[in-house]
């Protein structure tokens, strides 16, 4: 394998790690602050793919389809927030996991209510089309760069929230002691409800993006959710720094595995069993990390020493 | 005897006749979740069939196996058991497949397939109550293998996610193309991301690229091709460039070769029959699912009209004599109860707004299929 193939799926890797980052952040968010597990957290990153699809079908601009996604999304998270979720945060994790995953088939069924039973269209913006040629000879597509550079600004834009402002401040008190930022005059609901609606929203966002490059259709959310979940898991719950280190870690051994394990096995076997028996490892490879992970540090790399 | 008595005897005698002229139809297919346009489009298929027909005597049960194997186990046994039905159709998925008919057959139904078609029951694993009106599943990536073929590719990219029929569809290439290769990759199933893969297939040198993604993948696959500079000639069995998942690709599916046994502008006087009436009371394009859910209904018509499920051997030969008007034209079936039929090559355009195909060649003549021999049937 060249250099510059391998540079290019490093670059995969990343960017497949920073759109994970952006589900990842919301979910660990709204864990650490509320104590929530919250499986419908995929319905969100669908809803943004629908509503960006609807709208760019419309309008035939990605911008304002971004702008209906983040819009969409948020709402929904404030109106699930505000309906269901506030019933739960007193129920154990048992309770919540069986309500949010009535949401996630509510949503579902709702969704094909809606929009049909077919995938919907949704393109890369014309501007966004088509490759750039990085230093080295890469030719990559401009759109998935984009993709990279919007999750390092949200990564950065949720450091400057969480470290500098008052808000963040707020999110931190809650995550460490609800009663006592309660007690001191916080409106502890109106910050759970916006807690949640900006983590719904970067899941919309996340269902926006990737949606213009691949199938915008009812369950797309659920693997990405998984996925997630491994992430925060690595990451340690909680941490939104954990949550980009995890995200980054998942998406690069998720890439570079499903390339490098099977030409690994072509050293010992015919090429077809190889592909083969190295995707199915390649497929392991993440949660095999996962593992590593939890055995070196059991409350993932960030997460609050026990 | 009393007018009374009379009447109550003549009511039993006309519960009796419809009771014994009554056939029960169980159509197992996914209605819900990721894969539920296919099971519509079957579903929409084989009652377009029904209605057309017009017969009240025959009694369709419909339900939805959400896509998991342990829901669609349940519904059949309920149908069975419950429900009574005769005969079992309409799975979409292989694995599903694999999990009920070989029981279905054993309690001594008949299934007629109207997609699913794995490589098991089409060899060791045939059954005489099973029959697939659709294809062998290996049939479809045949006809592209025999296409790279005689279009002279000597250095295609081939790529399937890794499960059972991933594995039947490259073997299935690999048949009838039998040159050399550029690459042959396993996908995770269910991937939707595949820079890697575009990556590979950029260094890999390749001439031309065949790829089997079923559903969602495809359509992830196709756009994300379009944007990576790769200009290569595209093949692939029919099922991602079929009417319900194009126009979600768009132009991106322009021009690509697809192996199919069914086309909407097939030259024949059942099928354009069959489009117009489907498109006139659905207000949609057919997809191939659709076609097979449509002649699966009128196969087990043909046969109804010439015996009862409950005389197993008489309706079984009037299955096996496939006496009826196929959308496809051609149709028999071999001795290992699943189709010869033609298999062509279709082309992506664009006609006005919509996406569909149009058939540009026939890639394999007569095709039966590779398991055969290893049927014990005669």
């Amino acid at each position: 394998m060249s250099p510059i193939l391998l540079a290019e799926q490093v670059l995969n890797g990343l960017q497949s790690g920073v759109m994970l980052f952006l589900m990842a952040a919301g979910l660990t968010l709204i864990f650490g602050v509320m104590g929530l597990i919250n499986l419908a957290h995929g319905s969100l990153y669908m809803v943004g793919a629908f509503a960006a699809a609807a709208v760019a079908g419309l309008t035939g601009s990605f911008l304002l389809a971004l702008v209906a996604a983040l819009a969409a999304a948020a709402a929904a998270g404030a109106l699930v927030e505000l309906l269901v979720i506030r019933r739960l945060y007193a129920k154990d994790h048992l309770d919540q996991v069986l309500a949010t995953f009535a949401l996630i088939l509510i949503f579902s069924e709702g969704t094909r209510w809606l929009f049909g039973s077919f995938p919907l269209y949704l393109d890369i913006p014309e501007a966004l089309s088509g490759t750039v040629t990085l230093p080295g000879g890469i030719a990559y597509p401009a759109y998935r760069l984009a993709l990279i550079g919007v999750g390092i600004a949200v990564a950065l834009g949720l450091w400057w929230l969480n470290a500098r402002t008052r808000l963040g401040i707020r999110i931190r008190a809650g995550e460490n002691d609800r009663e006592m930022i309660a007690a001191l005059g916080v409106d502890i609901s109106k910050l759970y409800t916006l807690v949640f609606a900006l983590g719904a929203a970067l899941a919309g966002l996340a269902g926006a993006l990737v949606g213009a490059i691949q199938s915008v259709q009812v369950g797309m959310g659920e693997p990405v959710l998984i996925l997630a979940f491994v992430v925060i898991v690595i990451g340690g719950i909680g941490s939104i720094k954990g949550a980009l280190i995890g995200a980054l870690l998942v998406g690069l051994t998720d890439t570079l595995g499903g390339v490098l394990l099977p030409e690994l096995f072509k050293l010992f076997t015919d090429p077809a069993s190889a592909a083969a028996s190295g995707s199915a490892f390649a497929s392991m490879a993440i949660y095999i990390l996962m593992a590593a992970v939890l055995i070196w540090r059991p409350t993932g790399l960030f997460g609050a020493r026990a | 005897m009393s007018v009374k008595t009379l009447l109550a005897a003549a009511s039993l005698v006309a519960m009796a006749a419809a009771a014994q002229a009554e056939v029960k139809v169980g159509l197992i297919t996914t209605l819900s979740g990721g894969g539920a346009s296919l099971g519509i489009d079957t579903r929409d298929g084989f009652l377009l069939a029904m209605d057309a027909a017009g017969r009240d005597d025959v009694e369709v049960i419909v339900e939805d196996d959400q896509r998991k194997p342990d829901v669609a186990v349940q519904i059949a046994d309920k149908m069975i058991q419950s429900d009574k039905v005769d005969i079992l159709t309409g799975i979409v998925w292989s694995n599903l497949a694999m999990a009920v008919v070989p029981a279905a057959t054993a309690q001594g139904k008949f299934y007629l397939s109207t997609n699913a078609a794995p490589a098991q029951l089409a060899g060791k694993g045939c059954n005489p109550n099973y029959f697939s009106v659709s294809y062998q599943n290996d049939n479809l990536h045949e006809a592209a293998g025999a296409y790279a073929k005689s279009e002279g590719y000597t250095k295609p990219f081939i790529m399937a996610p890794n499960y059972p029929a991933g594995h039947d569809s490259l073997n299935g290439f690999k048949r009838f193309y039998g040159g050399e290769l550029a690459g042959e990759v396993f996908t995770q199933l269910g991937q939707t991301d595949y820079a890697a893969e575009l990556a590979q297939i950029r260094a890999s040198g390749a001439d031309s690229i065949f790829f089997f993604l079923p559903g969602g993948m495809g359509i992830s696959f196709l756009k994300q091709y379009a944007d990576s500079g790769i200009e290569l000639p595209v093949m692939g069995p029919a099922f991602s460039f079929d009417q319900a998942i194009l126009q979600a690709v768009g132009d991106a599916a322009l021009g690509v070769k697809n192996g199919s046994n069914w086309s909407k502008d097939l030259d024949v006087p059942a099928n354009a029959a069959f489009v117009s009436a489907f498109e006139e009371k659905y207000g949609r394009l057919p997809s191939l699912y659709a076609a097979y859910g449509y002649d699966t209904a009128n196969l087990m018509l043909s046969a109804l009209d010439k015996a009862e499920p409950s005389d197993a051997d008489a309706f079984r030969a009037a299955l096996k004599a496939a006496d009826f008007d196929s959308v496809r034209g051609k149709f028999s079936f071999d001795t290992n109860n699943h189709p010869i039929q033609d298999i062509y090559i279709r082309e992506v355009i664009k006609e006005g707004d919509i996406y569909t195909n149009k058939i540009v060649a026939t890639a394999i003549e007569d095709r039966s299929s590779a398991y055969v021999a290893d049927c014990p049937m005669q």
